[in-house]
């Protein structure tokens, strides 16, 4: 994987993600998130439990930028949220790779299309990104399915494509929900290697899963979602702490 | 390959089918209606010009005498020629031509057929006059001096009549535009109604494009452009059918110039009017699939 490490030594010692006090309701509905704080340090890898309906996805979706709080304060590379422009946003989301709980892939496009389409909206349409593209796709093991169509996918290539698509861009920031929802237990394993592999570059990883086996399986700090509050555990020990920019080396590397 | 295809699967969908006809069938009926208007408006030159240069005068035959064809005859003969001098005699008319009977003949025979002779019929005596329409003659004090000269005699400078026909002309022009315009006002909505349909099933790709980053004007050049091909592609289709049809009319009319209305064909001025039609039409559809994804974007943070 050709990742670069993101500017990582100018973000030490400084939040990747920082949410003060977050709050998130629908409408005039009751609060699906409210006191939400936590900091995700540059580089830093995290789980994000709670049984569904926690507000796993609706906690992501505020910080690719897709939802506006509706109280408290969130900071994404150093910069508060509410004060950029619609540009400075579309540009920060270039910066954070998404993987989708619904894949959300478009079925009118090739696998390999569908994972070069970040590339294609940040102006990169040199044909050289095909070869780039593939060799991803080849990774998740997808290396026969460069020209298929997602309808004709099983669920397990639709989520891989959707992971693909969402490190394509060498993202500062992966978020991702429920990747391993619709794999078996052994490729579970492996794309959660993948991320690893991933962090391991510089890349800061969440990911949201109500796979408890899963998480215990892996070294990392937990962000459980319970009752509409988050709250920071290191894997096993609830410390209520973030546990920094180092990266674990859990049982998995 | 990789970059060529758009990220928007419009080609494929029944909107993107469904709106080049919806477009097709609304210019045709729009570049008719406009040929219409723009053939009356000719049409009304046509009529003035043809004849306010004109004037026929009647010299009805035997309704003083009823004792024989030669007395007849000489009466009439006598004031034939009294009302011609008297033509030829005042300024402005440039020309006092009698007409034969056989021509006469000709022109009742749609009325009363090959067969009728004149003989017996009180045909009245026609004298055909052309005015200088640069200065015509005071048509009130020659006809005063007509009625002298022959008793009975009618001038008829057609005035009346092209009056009521340009009256006519005149509705038809404007129920002409008033249609092109409903057309045009009716081709905007359907249009952009059709175009924010299908653009209402790609919500999900708007969404996923804004989400990966897109810039709105990224996302609004997706969905313009192909408006506007599909709506052009549909707008050219049916203007290509309209002018096939003014033709095909044409042709059933006999192609060259009538009596009551000239040649129909297209003029210069026509065309680039027609060829605005799509262009326009065309246009509506880009700027609708523009604002309705701006507008959709617009709802998302």
């Amino acid at each position: 994987m050709p990742c670069s490490a993101p500017s990582q030594a100018f973000l030490i010692g400084t939040n990747l993600v920082r949410f003060e006090d977050v709050a998130l309701r629908y409408g005039a509905g009751p609060e699906v998130l409210g006191g939400v704080s936590f900091n995700l340090r540059p580089g830093s890898f995290h789980f994000m439990t709670g049984a569904s309906g926690a507000g796993k996805s609706s906690l992501l979706s505020m910080i690719y930028l897709a939802r506006r709080p509706s109280g408290g304060k969130i900071h994404l590379f150093e910069r508060d949220v509410a004060t950029l422009s619609r540009h400075e946003r579309a540009n920060m989301r270039r910066r954070i790779g998404v993987v989708f709980q619904d894949f959300r892939l478009l079925d009118h496009l090739t696998a390999l299309e569908n994972v070069a389409l970040p590339l294609k909206i940040s102006g990169q349409r040199d044909e050289k990104v095909r070869h780039h593209v593939a060799e991803l796709l080849a990774w998740v093991g997808l290396a026969e399915h460069l020209d298929a169509y997602p309808p004709v996918l099983s669920g397990g290539q639709k989520q891989r494509i959707a992971i693909a698509r969402a490190v394509v861009g060498r993202p500062s920031l992966l978020l991702a929900d429920e990747p391993t929802g619709n794999v078996d237990d052994r490729m579970a394993v492996r794309l959660l290697y993948l991320f690893e592999e991933l962090n391991k570059l510089g890349t800061t990883i969440v990911i949201a899963t109500h796979n408890e086996s899963l998480v215990g399986r892996f070294n990392h700090p937990v962000l459980r979602l319970a009752n509409s509050r988050a709250r920071l555990e290191s894997s096993g020990v609830s410390s209520g702490l973030d546990r920094g920019a180092r990266p674990s080396k859990g049982s998995a590397a | 390959m990789l970059f060529r295809r758009s990220d928007v699967p419009l080609d494929s969908d029944a909107s993107g089918r469904f709106l080049p006809w919806l477009v097709a069938v609304m210019v045709y009926l729009a570049a008719l209606a406009l040929v219409c208007a723009l053939t009356m408006t000719r049409a009304i030159s046509h009529w003035e010009k043809g004849l306010s240069g004109t004037m026929t005068i009647q010299i009805p035959q035997g309704l003083a005498t009823q004792d024989g064809t030669e007395a007849k005859g000489a009466e009439a003969k006598g004031a034939l020629a009294r009302v011609t001098r008297v033509l030829l005699e005042t300024p402005g008319v440039r020309q006092a031509e009698v007409l034969e009977a056989a021509e006469i003949e000709r022109l009742l025979e749609p009325w009363l057929g090959a067969a009728a002779g004149l003989a017996d019929l009180p045909v009245p005596a026609l004298i055909s006059v052309t005015l200088d329409a640069a200065a015509p003659p005071d048509l009130e004090a020659l006809a005063r001096r007509v009625a002298e000269a022959a008793p009975g005699a009618v001038v008829d400078s057609h005035q009346a009549w092209l009056g009521k026909v340009r009256d006519l002309a005149r509705t038809v022009q404007l129920l002409s535009v008033l249609v092109v315009g409903l057309i045009g006002t009716g081709a905007i909505a359907i249009v952009a109604f059709a175009t924010r349909m299908g653009l209402s099933v790609h919500g999900h790709v708007i969404e996923l494009l804004h989400l990966i980053g897109a810039r709105d004007a990224y996302v609004a050049r997706q969905f313009q452009s192909h408006a506007l091909r599909f709506a052009l592609r549909g707008g050219v289709f049916g203007l290509a059918l309209a002018i096939a049809t003014v033709f095909l009319i044409g042709r059933t009319l006999g192609g060259g110039e009538t009596i009551l209305l000239p040649a129909l064909s297209l003029q210069p001025l026509d065309w680039s009017v027609l060829l605005l039609l799509p262009v326009a039409v065309a246009l509506v559809a880009m700027f609708t699939a523009r604002t309705t994804v701006l507008r959709t974007l617009g709802r998302m943070p």
